[in-house]
C-alpha cells in the first residue's frame, strides 16, 4: 500500500505539491495525469526518494520513505529518458544493476528475448538507438519482479510492436497482483490499461476513479475529450 | 630529468614544483567533469535500494583513487627502475607521493562538492577553477602583500597559520623541510622548520591535511542527502 498524506513541496517560490493525500492500496494499474506543471514527476520522485518534501509523508506498506532506502527494493522505476553510461555493454550493464539490487541470480534472457535485443547485448550502450535503450530499460524496471512498480512516460520511444509487448508486460504484472503507476500524455494508452485515474491539478489531487466515473461527471463520451474538459479548468 | 640531473635530491624539487600545481588542477577538473558527466546515470542509480551516501562517496572515491594511483605508479615505477631502492632519498619521494595522494583527494573532494550544489554546469566548472586558482596562485600572493605591509610587525605567528588554510602551501613546506632545504626560506624558514620540523608539528600538519580531505567528504554526504534530483 503506497500512502502519500498531506505532502507538501515547492521548488525555490514555485509550489509545487499543496497537500496531496493519496491511498493506493488495491492493486491493479494507476494513472497519474494532469496538466505540466501539476506535479506528477514530482509526485513520482518523492515516492521515489529522488525529492525529499517540505512537509507531510509517504508510506509503502507503512514503511516512511525519509531517511529510508531499502523500501526500494519494492519498487522498480522506469524513468523516462534513461542515460545510461556509454562504454558500459548492455550485458555488462544487466550485470551491473543485478549486482546493486543483490539479485545477481536472475535470468533476463526472457525479457531479452521478447523485445529483441539478443543481437544488442555486447554493444556499447552510447551506440544504442533511443528506441533501444528505452527496451534495456525497459528489462531493468520488469526483470526484478517489485510489488511495485512505476513507470514515467513509459510509451516514449517505443515502436508499436515494443509498445504491444509493454502492454503484456504490464497485464502480466497486473496478473502477479503488483501495483503499477504510471504517468503519461498519450490517453489512447492510458484508456487501454488504467483500472483507475488519479488526476493532479494545481499541486492537488482533483479527481479519482475509473475513466468511465470520468467520462460520466464530465458529461463527455469520448475519454479524450473527457481529460481535455478538466484540462480546460486550468486554462481558463 | 634524471639523465640530465643524475641527483634524486634535485629531481624531486623540481618533482614537487609541478606536482604542487598540477595535482591539484587535475583534481580539479576531473572531479567537476566526472560529476557532471554522470549526473543523469546518477539519477538512475538514486532510484535503487541504495544509499545516497554510497553512491555520492562511492564516485568521489572512484575518481580520487584513480588520480591517486596514476601518480604513484607513473612517478613511481620510472624511479625505481633508476634504482630509488637504493637510495637514501626515498623517504623524501614516499613523502611526495603521499602528498601527491593528499592533493589528489582534496581537490577532487573540494571540486566533487562545487558540482554538486551548482546545478549550473558552467558555473560550477568556473567556480571549481577558480577554487585551485585561488589556492594554488592567488593565495600566495596576498600572503606576500601582506608580508610587505606588515614589515613592521613579527609576523611568525601569522606566516605559520596563514600556510594552514591553504592545502598547497602546507604541503610545499612540509616537502621544503624534508628536503631540507628550508635555510633558503630565512627567518621564517626557521620558524617554520621550529614548528614543522619538530615531531609534534610534522603531526599537526599531516592531521591538518586529513582535515582538509574529510571535511569536503562530510559537506559531500550532508549536501548530497538533502539534494532534490
Amino acid at each position: 500500500m503506497i500512502e502519500v498524506k498531506n505532502l507538501y513541496k515547492k521548488f525555490g517560490k514555485n509550489e509545487v505539491l499543496k497537500g496531496i493525500d493519496l491511498t493506493i492500496a488495491d492493486k491493479g494499474v494507476f494513472a497519474v495525469l494532469g496538466p505540466n506543471g501539476s506535479g506528477k514527476t514530482t509526485l513520482i520522485k518523492s515516492i521515489l526518494g529522488m525529492v525529499i518534501p517540505n512537509s507531510g509523508e509517504i508510506l509503502i506498506d507503512g514503511e516512511s520513505t525519509l531517511n529510508n532506502w531499502q523500501y526500494r527494493e519494492k519498487i522498480g522505476y522506469l524513468p523516462q529518458i534513461a542515460n545510461f553510461p556509454v562504454n558500459l555493454t548492455v550485458k555488462e550493464l544487466f550485470k551491473m544493476i543485478k549486482d546493486l539490487r543483490q539479485s545477481s541470480s536472475l535470468d533476463e534472457s526472457r525479457y531479452i528475448e521478447k523485445l529483441g535485443l539478443t543481437s544488442h547485448m555486447s554493444k556499447k550502450l552510447g551506440n544504442l538507438s533511443g528506441g533501444t535503450k528505452q527496451k534495456v530499460n525497459l528489462v531493468l524496471t520488469f526483470l526484478f519482479d517489485s510489488p511495485y512498480i512505476i513507470l514515467d512516460e513509459p510509451t516514449t520511444g517505443l515502436d508499436p510492436i515494443a509498445l504491444l509487448i509493454l502492454k503484456e508486460f504490464i497485464e502480466e504484472e497486473k496478473e502477479k497482483g503488483k501495483t503499477i503507476l504510471l504517468t503519461s500524455h498519450i490517453m489512447s494508452f492510458v484508456e487501454d490499461m488504467a483500472d483507475e485515474i488519479v488526476f493532479l491539478l494545481e499541486g492537488k489531487v482533483y479527481f479519482r476513479g475509473s475513466a468511465a466515473a470520468l467520462k460520466e461527471q464530465t458529461g463527455e463520451v469520448d475519454f479524450e475529450h473527457a481529460i481535455a474538459n478538466l484540462l480546460k479548468t486550468q486554462y481558463v | 630529468m634524471l639523465f640530465i640531473n643524475p641527483s634524486l635530491s634535485k629531481a624531486i624539487l623540481t618533482l614537487m614544483n609541478v606536482i604542487i600545481m598540477l595535482v591539484p588542477l587535475i583534481g580539479t577538473i576531473f572531479g567537476v567533469m566526472y560529476y557532471y558527466n554522470s549526473k543523469e546515470f546518477t539519477e538512475l542509480l538514486l532510484a535503487l535500494p541504495i544509499k545516497r551516501s554510497s553512491i555520492f562517496i562511492g564516485q568521489y572515491l572512484g575518481v580520487a583513487i584513480s588520480l591517486s594511483l596514476s601518480l604513484t605508479l607513473g612517478l613511481g615505477i620510472p624511479f625505481i627502475i633508476y634504482g630509488l631502492f637504493q637510495s637514501p632519498d626515498i623517504w623524501e619521494f614516499s613523502q611526495l607521493l603521499l602528498l601527491g595522494t593528499f592533493l589528489s583527494f582534496i581537490f577532487s573532494g573540494i571540486s566533487y562538492v562545487v558540482a554538486l550544489v551548482n546545478e549550473n554546469r558552467i558555473k560550477g566548472f568556473s567556480y571549481a577553477i577558480l577554487i585551485w586558482l585561488f589556492m594554488a596562485i592567488i593565495y600566495d600572493g596576498l600572503f606576500l602583500i601582506s608580508l610587505v605591509m606588515f614589515d613592521e610587525y613579527p609576523l611568525d605567528k601569522f606566516s605559520l597559520i596563514a600556510s594552514v588554510f591553504n592545502p598547497i602551501d602546507l604541503s610545499r613546506i612540509m616537502m621544503l623541510l624534508k628536503l631540507d632545504i628550508s635555510a633558503l626560506l630565512g627567518y621564517t624558514g626557521a620558524v617554520f622548520k621550529k614548528f614543522f620540523g619538530s615531531n609534534l608539528g610534522s603531526m599537526i600538519s599531516m592531521g591538518i591535511l586529513v582535515l582538509w580531505t574529510v571535511v569536503p567528504i562530510f559537506i559531500l554526504k550532508y549536501k548530497s542527502s538533502k539534494k532534490d534530483f
